[in-house]
């Protein structure tokens, strides 16, 4: 059964000011929405709280793809098509663009943005391990002003964020690799197209003189929300290419997740694939 | 309680107009407001592929759209593929393959396959499956409708 439309409310503001300032004036009352593909399944199935929304959608202070010195910034509107579409997404983060890739389908990666994905905050969103991977830092807005956080501080719970009821997510600044770089990203899904992640993992790696001279891990649906697996890079920092120490990183992986029981998966089968995915992508490695 | 809103949009090609609740989901508004019931409710949680139409020209699940988001927009819906009584490309190809069975898909499946031919006018098989990934087929005549569409494709290479 649907939620129940009479109850529902959808306002256009016409500025970013004017969202900010509804949601200030109001705070906890307007629930951001943008291309609805989280929130209207939601509502679909009867289980929608809320029930009055701001249409971020028309806002062109949070669109588009831009280079900003050493970053690429993501308005937070930017659908998973733009970013799948996006030249200089190919050219620096890959990894971004198998995330798009691999949420929904094309019907869904054209309405679908990465705010949303973020702020949405599934644990087993497709595009945070690949933000994580590649130490993506969130520019937050209000009528109060902006800050910036670090994304991986931004997640502090399951559903739970660094983000105050009048704030929104103005842009997703994400660093581009420099010198040698491995990209790795994995989802481990029913089926390619439309699958919610069992597991996913993604990895960048910055290769100087051989070794392991920076890397991040993100993963995806092993934790109450995306996490970077800690334990994993410590144990595989300033390694040498040529001697991986391989069981000692499997190892160190438990201590970064919290997985599960759900319909998708076993907490056992989500430990041990993700185990797996991370010996997978040290295979890879290995290989570069 | 929300006020009604005046939803205008260009529709098959021609500007219409109703008034309607701004968070009705356009899937709604198609079907019973405006009595284009050729786009089907399959899942009603974008997995489905059945609600698909095409809004300002990109291919959306239109369960997934509230109205007013759809406001002075352009929208085409199955119905709006057929050009002056004759079948599209795509549709001519799919009574030629028997690529509807029960049909309740098919105009997701035309309206995706329109899409995928619109930007890749060539497709192997695998852009194919991709650019149909998320339309489902319950009757699992997918073979066919693969010939449809590549049908649709050398047909059209051809002219």
């Amino acid at each position: 059964m649907r939620g129940y439309l009479s109850d529902c409310d959808i306002r256009v503001p016409g500025s970013l000011t004017e969202a900010l300032a509804m949601l200030s004036g109001e705070p906890g009352v307007w629930t951001p929405f943008a291309g609805g593909t989280d929130l209207m399944v939601v509502y679909n199935a009867g289980r929608l709280k809320a029930t009055r929304f701001l249409d971020l959608s028309g806002l062109a202070e949070l669109r588009g793809i831009q280079e900003e010195g050493a970053c690429l910034a993501f308005g937070s509107l930017a659908t998973f098509s733009d970013i799948r579409d996006h030249r200089a997404v190919h050219q620096h983060f890959p990894n971004l663009v198998k995330s798009a890739r691999a949420t929904g389908a094309l019907a869904i990666q054209n309405r679908g943005t990465l705010g949303g994905n973020i702020v949405n905050a599934s644990p087993a969103a497709d595009t945070p391990p690949s933000l994580l991977a590649y130490g993506a830092e969130l520019e937050l807005v209000s009528s109060r002003g902006r800050r910036r956080v670090a994304y991986d501080h931004f997640h502090l719970g399951y559903k739970q964020m660094d983000l105050a009821a009048d704030e929104l997510v103005a842009r997703i600044l994400v660093p581009k690799p420099e010198g040698r770089s491995f990209h790795y990203f994995r989802k481990v899904g029913t089926r390619q197209a439309q699958a919610i992640a069992k597991v996913c993992l993604a990895a960048h790696v910055r290769i100087v003189d051989g070794n392991l001279a920076e890397l991040r891990i993100g993963l995806g649906s092993v934790a109450p929300a995306p996490v970077r697996a800690r334990n994993a890079e410590a144990a595989l920092l300033g390694k040498s290419l040529t001697d991986l120490p391989v069981l000692a990183a499997r190892a160190a992986l438990l201590a970064d997740m919290s997985p599960i029981d759900d319909i998708r998966a076993s907490a056992h089968y989500r430990s041990v694939v993700t185990q797996n995915v991370l010996g997978h992508m040290l295979r890879e490695l290995a290989n570069v | 309680m929300a006020d009604r809103i005046n939803l205008v949009m260009k529709l098959n090609g021609e500007e219409r107009s109703v008034n309607v609740h701004p968070f009705a989901r356009l899937l709604d508004v198609l079907r019973e407001d405006l009595r284009l019931t050729g786009t089907k409710e399959g899942c009603g949680e974008g997995e489905c592929g059945a609600c698909t139409i095409f809004l300002n020209g990109q291919v959306v699940n239109s369960c997934l759209v509230p109205a007013v988001q759809a406001q002075g927009a352009e929208v085409i819906t199955v119905e709006g593929l057929a050009r002056g009584g004759e079948l599209s490309p795509i549709q001519a190809a799919f009574v030629a393959h028997n690529g509807a069975q029960c049909g309740f898909c098919t105009p997701g499946m035309l309206v995706a396959a329109t899409d995928l031919l619109n930007r890749c006018p060539n497709p192997t098989e695998d852009e194919i499956r991709d650019g149909l990934a998320g339309n489902l087929c319950r009757c699992t005549g997918y073979s066919k409708i693969l010939d449809a569409v590549q049908t649709a494709a050398a047909d059209g290479a051809s002219r």
